[in-house]
């Protein structure tokens, strides 16, 4: 058992391998935040009245506010005045026409992160809004899509080119009140995506962003807004990274996706944020509100995640089933090692008729890793014959690790159908004895088992991003036969 | 092939083997007997290097070599092969990536090309007919949801696939109905060699009707306490393992101390 142990042990205690730093001349606020940060982000981006006015109520809001802390976390208080809330790489100031105009060391640093933009957005017919910093550097395939009627832009283009379906719909999904980091979000947010599908269109080709925090202290406030029209589709998928940083940093994003009616939204996240060192210091603080509204009748949204970095993650991708028939689903596996904590899960807000969620969630906890998944299904009075399916496994590594499950559970249609299935293992010395002694090495061993715990939720993963996610989690791809 | 010295091993505080000593030669099928408690199945789990029971005396030369100084996954990839009494469950985990990604992990490591899918599964569908197997448990969660039969039946696939030198088969006959412990010993039957050799650990002399072993072996207290030919089994069977016991062999010094 000793020597299994320490093989384990080996194998979690592997470092960080996105640690690199850009040089790139960044053009950036002082720290602090006031009303005046406010309005200099906002005037920065030549931002409508409306959106100005939006952000400081947001801003008065957030000063009312305090930090939630009744999340299974622990983490010493931040001085949001010791933060950098505007930073933008200074070669970005015209903005690049293409991508020969993209400052080469940006354009390196997605080459170290394995996402050569060129090859891989031709090749993979991935369209990538890549998000460096606070600016999106580039934009690719917008032409393609705009033959369809899809705006796929920067947020910020997004509110100098259709200012009024960001207002239509900015906040709709997540009040500027919804909670402590919504708030603080909505009167900081500097960038993130926009994406619009017009009625009947299918988009054609799976949309990207590739996030990744850079320039010291700063603060990442994403943006990002998804509305599918009647009948549309779309595939949207976000991947992060970050550097290696001795201070901690924060980033807390909104996420607000609306389906009308029939529409169908698929979101996938391959999370890799840098953890901390085995002592859990540095690390990213992922405070993040995502949430998707099935706004129309037989309107769907998909929630997938994997999970692997961050030093605190406190996120809850939900769904709102407003529309009658809607579906929502929420799948993830989610990895704490070190000292990473975790408190994750999702709500499922049933308000319409004969609506239908699925959640499927494993967490794998390694090393002094904590983990807590905590998930809310709600039944309005008016759900009638609304059902939901949870599952919650929880897979250990090692004993030093913890895992918890907090489902809440409210029901107020008596017609409901609510199932919850949750299981706790941990990787049996039997399984790694049983795969050595085919000839597998331990780490193998450990992958494979690690893998096959999170088939059901790779499964849903876009193929490209199902590779990165087993890649992720070291793993080699299975599925190759059969 | 293997030679086994004066091997002492325990299990915690406990002393299981007592001083085993066993020669087996390249071609040699060896039943080991015993009752519950008499070390059978941690003289196997010695034998592949599971860590719960540590080796206090003795060796073990493998072909020469000092396989106790091996890891599991180097036994395995030199020809080690243990099936298990009881075969774990991995769930999510393929029964066919397991196996393709087994057999290549030791072609590699005896420089041989890794097999692609294609010729693969060819080999192993080859291999299920003579287990008489259904092609949909190579896309089943290994072991999950299998019956005792089928799991077993699938031990002996892997070793099919594997091809070892040295096949230990820990209890194999534990849990078969007589038609499974049929299809089972045809395998295994089909898998003698010259070049290789097998240890069967049973409590039974009902195997080794279909088994015919060249030797066989009487554990008691962690001790060999009598060798002979196959007959050896029939006399048991009739008398029981107080018949060895009652002979003085010297049985009372070597039971573990409790």
């Amino acid at each position: 058992m000793s020597n299994t142990t320490s093989t384990l042990e080996e194998i979690i205690s592997q470092e960080y391998q996105h640690g690199f730093e850009t040089s790139v001349e960044a053009d950036a606020l002082p720290r602090g935040l006031s009303e005046d940060t406010v309005r200099v982000i906002s005037a920065k981006k030549n931002e409508p009245e409306f959106l100005l006015e939006w952000r400081l109520a947001a801003y008065r809001r957030w000063l009312e506010m305090t930090p939630p802390e009744w999340a299974s976390v622990h983490y010493p208080p931040i001085d949001y005045q010791d933060i950098i809330y505007y930073s933008a790489p200074k070669s970005q100031k015209d903005g690049p026409k293409s991508l020969d105009e993209v400052d080469p060391e940006l354009l390196k640093t997605y080459e170290k992160l394995g996402i050569p933009l060129h090859e891989r957005a031709i090749l993979a017919g991935v369209a990538v809004d890549a998000v460096f910093d606070s600016v999106s550097v580039a934009t690719t395939f917008k032409d393609k899509l705009a033959e369809k009627g899809i705006i796929f832009c920067s947020f910020s283009e997004a509110v100098q080119h259709h200012p009024e379906l960001v207002r239509q719909y900015l906040g709709s999904v997540v009040p500027v009140q919804d909670n402590f980091y919504a708030a603080l979000n909505s009167a900081v947010f500097s960038d993130g995506s926009f994406v619009y599908i017009p009625p009947g269109v299918r988009c054609p080709m799976e949309l990207s962003t590739y996030f990744r925090i850079n320039a010291k202290n700063t603060g990442q406030f994403e943006r990002t807004l998804i509305i599918a029209d009647r009948d549309a589709y779309v595939s949207y998928l976000e991947g992060c990274t970050a550097p290696m940083r001795d201070e901690n940093q924060l980033h807390a994003a909104v996420v607000e996706l609306v389906a009308l009616e029939n529409a169908q939204i698929k979101y996938s996240t391959v999370q890799n944020w840098y953890p901390g060192d085995n002592e859990g210091r540095g690390g990213i603080y992922n405070f993040v509100t995502k949430r998707g509204d099935c706004r129309g009748a037989h309107s769907k949204i998909s929630w997938t995640q994997v999970e692997t970095g961050s030093a605190i993650t406190w996120k809850y991708p939900s769904v709102i089933l407003r529309g009658d028939h809607s579906v929502g689903e929420f799948y993830s596996v989610a990895l704490t090692n070190h000292r990473q904590q975790a408190d994750t899960g999702t709500k499922m807000i049933h308000m319409g008729k004969n609506t239908r969620s699925t959640v499927v969630s494993k967490g794998i906890s390694a090393g002094h890793g904590h983990q807590a998944y905590r998930g809310l299904v709600r039944i309005a009075r008016a759900a009638s014959g609304a059902r939901n399916y949870t599952q919650c496994d929880s897979l250990l590594l090692g004993d030093k690790c913890a895992a918890h499950t907090f489902p809440y559970i409210e029901v107020k249609n008596a017609s409901a159908k609510v199932e919850h299935e949750a299981s706790t293992s941990r990787i049996g010395e039997d399984q790694l004895f049983f795969c050595r002694q085919r000839g597998l090495s331990a780490e193998d061993a450990v992958s494979m088992i690690v893998n096959g715990f999170c088939k059901e939720v790779f499964k849903e993963l876009p193929m490209e991003f199902a590779v990165e996610a087993q890649k992720l989690l070291g793993v080699s791809l299975e599925g190759s036969v059969g | 092939m293997l030679i086994i010295k004066d091997l002492h091993a325990s299990v915690g505080d406990k002393p299981i083997l007592n001083g085993i000593n066993l020669e087996i030669k390249a071609g040699e099928i060896h039943a080991i007997m015993g009752p519950n408690g008499s070390g059978k199945s941690t003289l196997s789990n010695v034998l592949a290097g599971r860590e719960n029971a540590t080796v206090t005396s003795g060796s073990v030369l493998y072909q020469g070599k000092d396989l106790l100084a091996l890891a599991v996954e180097e036994r395995a990839r030199q020809g080690v092969f243990l099936a298990f009494q009881y075969p774990v469950e991995i769930p999510g985990v393929g029964n066919v990536y397991l196996l393709k990604a087994a057999l290549n992990a030791q072609r590699k490591h005896r420089g041989l090309p890794e097999l692609d899918a294609l010729d693969f599964l060819a080999l192993v569908k080859d291999k299920m007919k003579l287990m008489e197997m259904n092609e949909s448990m190579l896309y089943r969660s290994v072991n999950e949801g299998f019956s005792g039969g089928e799991k077993k039946r699938n031990e002996i696939l892997q070793m099919a696939v594997l091809e070892p030198k040295l096949a230990i088969l820990d209890e194999t006959d534990s849990g078969l109905d007589i038609d499974a412990l049929k299809i089972v010993a045809n395998g295994v039957n089909s898998l003698r060699a010259e070049d290789r050799a097998m240890i069967l650990v049973t409590h039974y002399q009902r195997l080794l009707d279909y088994i015919k072993p060249d030797f066989v072996h009487v554990l008691v207290g962690g001790k060999i306490v009598r060798s002979g030919v196959p007959e050896l089994a029939h006399e048991l069977e009739k008398q029981g393992y107080a018949w060895v016991c009652d002979e003085g062999m010297g049985v009372a010094e070597v039971q573990p101390k409790s």
